[in-house]
């Protein structure tokens, strides 16, 4: 049955119509037409979804739209911009992390909260931290490069 | 495509091209040559707008390799305007030219030239008009950034933009070639490879920063108005067929309706999570599977027993003569592979009665075209497919079927509908790797290899075109009533040939299986990143390496002595000097890692058309658990003239993860009537905490020499260069693909010299 539920994404407040079950993610990208949350999995197994709910990585394809309910949800998009970057973002696009760029919301989004708790995390531990994401294209040499890059600009 | 072309017929065959103020250009080919069958404008491929900006059309999409972006390079340096200034427009079949897409590493390779071509000659439009109207001869201009300057007199300048009038009427000049291969012939000549200063420069990907800020475009995100979400629903079992649809399992599910067309069923709703929820309560009934596939332990004695088609890719002198009484025998096995995308596919069709437009990831638009033509029984010229960034895709990865659906449920529904294909539709059900089984036999005397003979058997791969231009090459396709009749061998020509090595008597055979069933099958066989390159090179390398040890030599040293390309040879070189080699026969020294792990360093050396490649390896193996664990990857790289060396770098360490998850990890399960892999758990791939300590890429530069591909020769050897160093590693050679845990138990108690 469809309710109203009241979300906070982007720093936008927005209704929406929606079984309170519906994943998140359809709830972003069919309602709000949110486009960079993406679907690879559906079983919260690759991180494709991922956005930040009151700041915690979350696979949005298994959280239920209600869960969201007066929580801030940050999607990719929502992290930085091209004239208001994260950290992150310049260093993903500087270091060219990525093949297809399809996962790159997990990436991020994970890294993103990483480095908002812990300042110079060691290789091992970003490697741990990120341990449950998926990259076909096998950009994760990549990867490690931008987030030890953006940790240290982050520290600097 | 403009028709301001004029043919004279006789012993002068002539083009003749309006341009720049009434001036003509004039383009001769040789009398006695055929006159291409095609013309080509300039502006199919590169147009300038008034304000300075290039764009660049081309069929070789952005599969996440920075092919674009280098071709961008090659147009400004032939133009001397800003990398900035050039727009890549991608492999929209309204306005690209149809150049067989992306494939076989040759989007570089092949289609540099067309591109180069192109913008030499808008170079040389625009500096014969500018020279006319400065009144200076042509020799006395140069361009810089787009300004043209005069030698000698800095008095006078023009920016390209000024003479923009003599691109107009668009020229014309004959095109030639097919598929990759396709050109265009002009009378400008691109600057010599040396020359180049944008081309080989370390600029930044053109998809790189769209990508990070998450405002790439992606067919995912497609909405046009009025899109309806679609689902289909496939086999449960291999073979079966649709024999009844419930349409009132889905009632209540959101506006959720039912689209049967022949043995395809599907669904579409308003809302996504309504066609979701639908497609998977929609009840149908099916035929049992058509066969009763083998037990998967028992695949390589399958398919050892099945009728074969045998091709001898490599024969040279007397094998049986020369092969001894005692040859070194052994056999391999490399099993099915899952694509498994990171998205599963996406497409949006909107078939209206007066035209179709679907948006697709394809690699291939072009053959897109043809393949939705046939499978809506259309005239291809009503079809247009715009090409839109879906996941990376490797080959022929079945992100099209996605399209095929959509098309059919769009035509069936009168809206636009957006397929987007779940976990389990692409790794379950997806393309496929074709499993291969090697048997090998070879003879070594005084260090050297006598004779060699390889024979390996594989699925023909005859059910999945390598083009997408065949309706019933399609799952939804074939369900919906299509014969499936390309029927071309994809597999057993291009692997195989991979030993580049000089053995005086040798004989490469291919032996190909008919597959399970020729439809509805979720074995079937196509081309994955390199169609066949990493299983055969595992297993050609591998034997390779285990002659190197009967012939008491170390792996590189008894490489090196059996090839004599300079090329091939600087590979091994570079690779065993980057990963500090120590020469020594393998297997002949015990290394121990602090947690008991035996470590080993192996190698393993591969070409894929011009491109050389040489891997290193170095591994830990658990003995007691069989864990293997890369510890370090060294690729020495030689891809002929480096368009982009980030770039590049970026591609080959992608490559080297992604053929090392393929070495370690990947293998598709099945039971007696179905694939048993279907997500990220069960077909599980290397993960963060799998890359390797050390991953180094050295890419030898070969500045005047035109480029080769990049997009796979690098996943070649990787897994034959793991093999090959869990055996210096433990003493043993583990034949079977992939390494897991289970296989290199097995290997190590079967073989058991584990001291």
């Amino acid at each position: 049955m469809d309710k109203t539920i009241r979300l906070r994404v982007d720093g936008h407040a927005h209704e929406v119509h929606a079984d309170p079950e519906t994943p998140l993610l359809y709830a972003l990208r069919d309602n709000l037409a949110l486009e960079n949350p993406r679907f690879g999995c559906g079983l919260a197994q690759c991180g494709a979804c991922t956005v930040h709910v009151d700041g915690k990585a979350t696979r949005s394809c298994v959280t239920p739209v209600s869960f969201a309910e007066g929580r801030a949800v940050t999607t990719l998009a929502g992290l930085g911009t091209p004239q208001h970057p994260h950290p992150l973002q310049t260093a993903f696009a500087e270091e060219q992390a990525m093949q297809c760029g399809y996962c790159l919301n997990g990436w991020i989004m994970t890294a993103a909260e990483l480095l908002a708790r812990e300042k110079k995390p060691s290789r091992a531990r970003i490697k741990e931290a990120l341990g449950s994401l998926v990259c076909r294209c096998g950009s994760h040499v990549a990867i490690l490069r931008a987030v030890e890059r953006a940790a240290k600009e982050m520290t600097a | 495509m403009s028709t301001r072309a004029t043919f004279l017929a006789g012993t002068t065959a002539l083009v003749v091209v309006v341009a720049a103020g009434g001036g003509v250009h004039s383009f001769a080919w040789a009398a006695d040559a055929p006159p291409p069958a095609k013309m080509t404008t300039l502006g199919d491929w590169l147009r300038m707008l008034p304000d300075g900006t290039v764009e660049m059309y081309t069929d070789k999409v952005e599969v996440g390799m920075g092919v674009p972006t280098g071709f961008a390079q090659f147009v400004a340096d032939e133009l001397d305007v800003p990398f900035e200034h050039v727009r890549p427009m991608l492999g929209d079949t309204s306005d690209t030219v149809s150049a067989g897409g992306v494939g076989g590493s040759f989007s570089t390779y092949q289609g540099n030239f067309a591109i180069r071509n192109a913008a030499a000659e808008m170079r040389s439009i625009l500096l014969a008009a500018a020279a006319q109207q400065l009144g200076v001869p042509v020799a006395q201009l140069s361009v810089n950034a787009g300004v043209i300057h005069v030698a000698g007199d800095a008095t006078k300048t023009l920016r390209y933009t000024d003479v923009l009038s003599a691109l107009a009427p668009d020229p014309v000049f004959p095109q030639t070639g097919e598929g990759f291969n396709v050109d265009l012939t002009v009378p400008a000549k691109p600057k010599d490879w040396i020359d180049y200063r944008i081309a080989g420069a370390s600029l930044p990907r053109k998809d790189a920063a769209g990508k990070a800020f998450g405002r790439y475009p992606y067919v995912v995100n497609v909405k046009p108005a009025g899109m309806l979400h679609g689902r289909f629903v496939y086999p449960p079992s291999i073979g079966a067929t649709l024999v009844d649809v419930d349409a009132s399992s889905v009632h209540g599910i959101g506006d959720a309706r039912v689209v049967h067309v022949a043995g395809f069923a599907g669904v579409v709703a308003t809302r996504e999570w309504d066609a979701v929820r639908a497609a998977r309560a929609l009840k149908t009934t099916w035929t049992p599977p058509a066969v009763t596939l083998p037990a998967q332990a028992q695949l390589a004695d399958f398919m050892w027993a099945q009728p074969a088609i045998k091709q001898n890719v490599v024969k040279d002198g007397d094998v049986d003569a020369n092969i001894g009484g005692t040859p070194i025998e052994a056999t391999y096995f490399w099993p099915f592979q899952s694509h498994a995308n990171m998205g599963p596919g996406c497409s949006v069709a909107d078939v209206r009665a007066d035209g179709v437009t679907v948006w697709s990831g394809t690699q291939k638009t072009h053959a897109l075209r043809q393949g939705m033509a046939k499978l809506l029984q259309l005239p291809p010229e009503q079809v247009r497919v715009v090409w839109t960034s879906d996941a990376g895709s490797y080959g022929r990865a079945g992100l099209e079927e996605s399209a095929a659906a959509a098309a059919l449920l769009s035509r069936a529904v009168g809206h636009p509908v957006r397929v987007q294909s779940m976990r389990a539709d692409n790794t379950q059900w997806g393309t496929k790797a074709p499993a291969m089984a090697g048997r090998l036999r070879g003879n070594v005397q005084d260090g050297g290899i006598v004779a060699f003979d390889a024979v390996i058997r594989q699925f023909n791969g005859n059910e999945v075109f390598s083009q997408p231009s065949v309706a019933g090459s399609f799952l939804a396709g074939q369900m919906a009533g299509f014969p499936n009749d390309a029927v071309v061998y994809e597999f057993g020509q291009y692997g195989s040939a991979s030993a580049k090595y000089e053995i005086p008597n040798m004989r490469a055979s291919a032996e190909l299986v008919a597959p399970f069933t020729p439809g509805n099958s979720p074995l079937r066989t196509a081309h994955m990143r390199d169609p066949e390159g990493p299983g055969t090179t595992f297993i050609i390398e591998s034997f390779i390496d285990e002659l190197a040890s009967h012939a008491g030599m170390d792996a590189i040293a008894f490489r090196i002595k059996h090839l004599k390309a300079p090329r091939h040879i600087e590979a091994l070189h570079y690779v065993a000097q980057a990963s500090g080699w120590e020469s020594r026969p393998s297997g002949s020294k015990k290394r121990v890692g602090t947690d008991g792990e035996l470590i080993g360093r192996g190698v393993a050396f591969a070409t894929r058309v011009v491109t050389t490649v040489a891997t290193v390896a170095e591994v830990g193996v658990n003995p007691k658990t069989g864990v293997v664990r890369v510890r370090r990857l060294i690729c020495a790289h030689d891809c002929g003239f480096i368009v982009n060396p980030k770039s590049l770098q970026g591609t080959i360490e992608a490559n080297l993860i992604q053929s090392m998850s393929r070495a370690i990890y990947e293998q598709t399960t099945f039971d007696n009537h179905n694939v048993t892999s279907t997500d990220w758990v069960t077909y599980p791939i290397a993960h963060m905490h799998d890359i390797p300590d050390e991953v180094k890429v050295v890419m030898i530069k070969r500045p005047t020499i035109a480029p080769g591909g990049a997009g796979e020769p690098s996943s070649r050897p990787t897994a034959a260069a793991i093999a090959n160093a869990i055996f210096d590693a433990t003493g043993v050679r583990v034949r079977t693909a992939p390494m897991t845990p289970k296989n290199v138990l097995a290997a190590l108690h079967a073989q058991g010299n584990i001291t």
